[in-house]
């Protein structure tokens, strides 16, 4: 198992080169310059833009650059912001807790839903209730999270006036008001993440239990006199569930995918907006930072999954 | 009414044997704004008329939380590395310039005790340099004096090639100098009109030398301060999230008797223009939304929502459409639209006559624009002063028709309209966005009743507006026949704003396409009368001469002048917040107040 594990790290290494090789190059090939805004203002001469490209080094060659940046990164230096002047890691660690706080209770959320439900309704297929859970799982799968935000905007913003829909990470109220501001706000985003990840983690729960469920052992389980809470749960749910935990550790880097648009909805001050806002001002360090961060999640999620794997079932083995 | 009876009249006023009142009546009878009349007593030595302040609160303080909302969210806190109006808009709450542009173009003294002028002594006659006397008793926030050292030191910082200061052009040329502890001179190269460039509005706002002062050169990005301001203004600083918010509070020791109103003030940055129109008009969770570039017909539909107003606020950003007077299909040295290849149809008046007859201005601004775009006959459309009253325009396709006939150009089988083997066909690019391909929609369309065939275009903004020298579809390229997009004019002073068709300023190989002059027509009236205007020291004289440029654009059909386009703010409604056209929205912010 340890084996395997340092194999599968040292395995990360050069993915990771080769994906930052990518990333440096085809954000070296985009149109843009950081400092375009400059160019269109005719207050500011042109040699202040020039001198801006000449200190961030932006008019050397990219095989230049990008061996600078990896040489600084691998100093765990990760660059400087050209927009923000200030340092990249920074920038991203002010992010990560809001980031982190919506998007854990989103998943949260989304499996509060996706277990009860999948599970109740692969137990009565074809009930009323599975139909009904079907449908809105269907649903809420194909709406699009930039669709559902707005439509929640709409709703309970500015129809019913209940929730707001602007984000603020400083709240200046204190006590159980803070607390109470901090809940009001993230409901939105929180639920439309939420939503949309749950269901379409309903419906593997559901196919998942409902393959296990059929199964010769769940009758034996049933047969010797088990009463049906314990045959779902201590038998037919912990089966069920491997597949859908390889899922949920896989998806993890979607998730972060799908915070980037509700961020920019609801005005989240998160990693995913800063990486929008980074890309339309061209501030490539933060890009970089940005993207090579999610890349590396994708990775660990990878390995992760693979590990509860073995965890969870001792049938499969590591060589 | 010549010269001499206005210097009579001026002398009048000036020796009170006439009212300014009147004399301000007289000339608005003669067809004279009143901003230019106020500029005229102005540099004639009698002191401009202190705007008055509409402030009504009678202490300081007490008037809650002030929560703007910015939909591109700061990202950097010095106003000398300011790279858009989002970020001078944020160090505009803690930094002031000496003074501030009114929404008439005037002067409001800021940091500076008083306007300098001809009479107290603060301009030279010749136009060479001008004398600041800064108030005193300014503290910055964190309890140094205000000086003329600070002054000096924001030259000395902006100035310094090595700083890369987005605010340089307004530094660069002059020679700074202190005259005693709250006076400095500003001296000038040469003669020079709009001596109100360096310490003034968008690019003048101070920094304390105390705290920058060993940040000098490359070393000033690393100065703390650049992140956590120490400033002047009536607010001050209490965290700082770069692209997200921007938190403040009063500022107990401001050197303006009963400001700031607010206790405490939020700048939250981010989303998009419509939404932010809703959080202020529609639902009421902010006080304030910058810069509404959305469609008049969603603006006024949440403005039924009842909680606040969209606000216009008159500038000079003109939506104009540019003629290429060089052949942008053909390729000289290596270079496409050389100024050594003309362009083998649009170098035709007629044609170019006729286009401008095309382009239907009211149906643009009646249902693309509203009140977000006027139509105009004038390129230079603000200050007042400076409107020529000379240009008319039209559409009328049956004109146009008519001009193309005379000029030879017949129709073909096709419809479309031919001379000498050459085809009425361009190519008219635009950016991205969706009221500018509704208008090439309707420029298209009227072309086609007149025999012009018209290929629409669309770059991405980020490509269009970039200044990449390898990609051909930048703006200043004009690989195109025709373009559009917006050109902004961010001081009150025409002057920068004109340059744009001098012939020294053509955008070429040369100068990696960094000349101004983007349409490349060239003309030696225009070149001569823009060199004049440069030492004009009139201010009738120098407005006439400005006139006359946009007259010369016009007639010569340079470019079409399609919608001048106002800032559009939202505003909840009780909330009283002096805006100007041309300086920062935050620019009077000390005066923003809640009624109660």
């Amino acid at each position: 198992m340890s084996r395997y594990l340092l194999r599968r790290l040292l395995l990360v290494v050069p993915a990771v080169l080769g994906i930052s090789v990518v990333l440096f190059a085809v954000l070296a090939a985009a149109p843009g310059d950081p400092f375009e805004e400059l160019a269109t203002n005719p207050a500011i001469p042109p040699e202040v833009r020039a001198n801006l490209r000449a200190q961030f080094g932006l008019d050397d060659p990219v095989a230049v650059r990008y061996l600078r940046w990896l040489a600084a990164m691998l100093q765990g230096d990760w660059g400087y912001s050209f927009v923000s002047r200030m340092d990249v890691e920074d920038l991203i660690l002010q992010r990560l807790p809001t980031t982190i706080v919506v998007i854990g209770a989103s998943q949260v959320l989304a499996l509060l839903i996706a277990l009860p439900v999948g599970i109740y309704a692969a137990t009565r297929p074809y009930s009323i209730f599975d139909q009904i859970a079907s449908t809105f799982a269907m649903v809420g799968f194909a709406l699009p999270t930039f669709f559902t935000g707005i439509l929640f905007i709409l709703v309970f913003s500015i129809h019913l006036d209940w929730l707001p829909f602007v984000y603020r990470a400083d709240i200046s109220a204190t006590g159980w008001r803070f607390w109470w501001e901090h809940v009001r706000q993230t409901i939105m985003p929180v639920a439309v993440l939420g939503l949309f990840q749950g269901a379409a983690w309903t419906r593997y729960v559901r196919s998942s239990v409902l393959d296990v469920i059929r199964l010769d052992y769940v009758t034996t389980a049933r047969a010797k006199g088990l009463p049906e809470r314990i045959v779902v749960l201590k038998h037919v749910v912990r089966n069920a569930l491997i597949p859908v935990v390889t899922l949920v550790a896989l998806q993890m880097p979607a998730v972060f995918g799908g915070a980037i648009v509700t961020e920019q909805i609801f005005r989240v001050p998160g990693i995913g907006s800063l990486l929008i806002s980074a890309i339309l001002a061209n501030d490539t360090p933060v890009v970089m930072a940005v993207t090579f961060v999610f890349s590396v999640l994708v990775i660990l999620s990878n390995l992760l999954a693979d590990i509860l794997y073995a965890w969870l079932d001792p049938r499969i083995s590591y060589r | 009414m010549d010269d001499r009876d206005l210097r009579a009249l001026l002398s009048a006023v000036r020796e009170g044997r006439l009212p300014r009142r009147r004399f301000i009546q007289i000339l608005a009878g003669l067809g004279f704004t009143a901003p230019m009349a106020t500029q005229l007593l102005a540099l004639s030595g009698v002191a401009m008329a202190q705007a008055t302040s509409t402030y009504k609160p009678t202490r300081r303080g007490g008037g809650g939380a002030l929560k703007a909302l910015w939909w591109q969210a700061p990202t950097l806190l010095n106003p000398h590395f300011a790279v858009g109006t989002k970020d001078q808009e944020a160090c505009r709450i803690f930094y002031e310039p000496l003074a501030g542009w009114d929404p008439n173009g005037n002067l409001v003294p800021m940091l500076a005790a008083e306007v300098p002028s001809l009479e107290n002594g603060g301009l030279a006659r010749d136009g060479t340099w001008v004398v600041w006397r800064l108030k005193r008793d300014v503290q910055w926030h964190d309890g140094r004096p205000f000086t003329a050292d600070d002054v000096v030191f924001n030259w000395e910082f902006a100035s310094d090639p090595a700083t890369a200061a987005t605010t340089s052009g307004s530094y660069k040329d002059v020679r700074v100098e202190k005259l005693d502890s709250h006076t400095v001179r500003v001296r000038f190269q040469k003669p020079t009109p709009y001596w109100a460039d360096p310490f003034v509005g968008t690019q003048g706002m101070i920094i304390p030398k105390h705290l920058f002062e060993n940040f000098r050169g490359a070393k000033s990005r690393e100065a703390p301060a650049n992140l956590r301001p120490v400033g002047t203004g009536p607010y001050r600083f209490v965290d700082f999230k770069p692209g997200d918010i921007v938190r403040a509070q009063l500022n107990p020791n401001y050197h303006l008797a009963n400001r700031p109103h607010f206790d405490t003030l939020e700048m939250k940055g981010g989303g998009d223009a419509v939404s932010a129109a809703r959080a202020v008009l529609q639902t009421g969770e902010y006080d304030y939304a910058w810069n509404m570039q959305v469609e008049d017909e969603i603006l006024k539909r949440l403005e039924e929502g009842g909680k606040g107003r969209a606000e216009i606020t008159h500038g000079a950003n003109i939506e104009h459409m540019q003629f290429n007077f060089t052949d942008p299909w053909k390729e000289v040295d290596g270079e496409r639209s050389s100024l050594k290849a003309p362009h083998p149809i649009l170098t035709d008046p007629a044609v170019r006559q006729a286009i401008a007859l095309l382009v239907d201005r009211k149906a643009i601004e009646e249902h693309i624009y509203g009140r977000t775009g006027l139509a105009t006959a004038n390129f230079l459309n603000n200050p007042e002063r400076f409107r020529s009253r000379n240009t008319r325009w039209e559409f009328n396709i049956e004109k146009a028709n008519q001009v193309l006939e005379a000029a030879g150009w017949r129709r073909g089988a096709d419809g479309v309209r031919a001379k000498d083997g050459r085809r009425l066909k361009f190519v008219f690019q635009t950016s991205i966005n969706q009221p500018r391909q509704k208008t090439q929609a309707i420029v298209k369309q009227a072309c086609q009743r007149a025999g012009i065939d018209i290929e629409v275009k669309a770059v991405t903004a980020s490509v269009y507006f970039s200044s990449d020298l390898a990609n051909p579809d930048t703006y200043t390229k004009f690989y195109t026949d025709l373009q559009m997009y917006t050109t902004t004019m961010p001081q009150p002073d025409p002057e920068r704003f004109m340059n744009q068709f001098c012939s020294w300023e053509v955008a070429q190989r040369e100068n990696k396409w960094q000349g101004r002059n983007i349409t490349r027509w060239r003309s030696d009236e225009y070149d001569r009368v823009y060199r004049a205007s440069e030492a004009e020291l009139d201010p009738v004289k120098r407005a006439a001469m400005f006139i006359r440029m946009n007259d010369l654009v016009i007639e010569n059909h340079v470019v079409v002048p399609i919608a001048y386009r106002p800032r559009v703010s939202a505003i909840a409604h009780r909330l009283r917040a002096p805006l100007s056209g041309w300086d920062n929205d935050f620019w009077n912010l000390r005066d923003w107040y809640r009624e109660a």
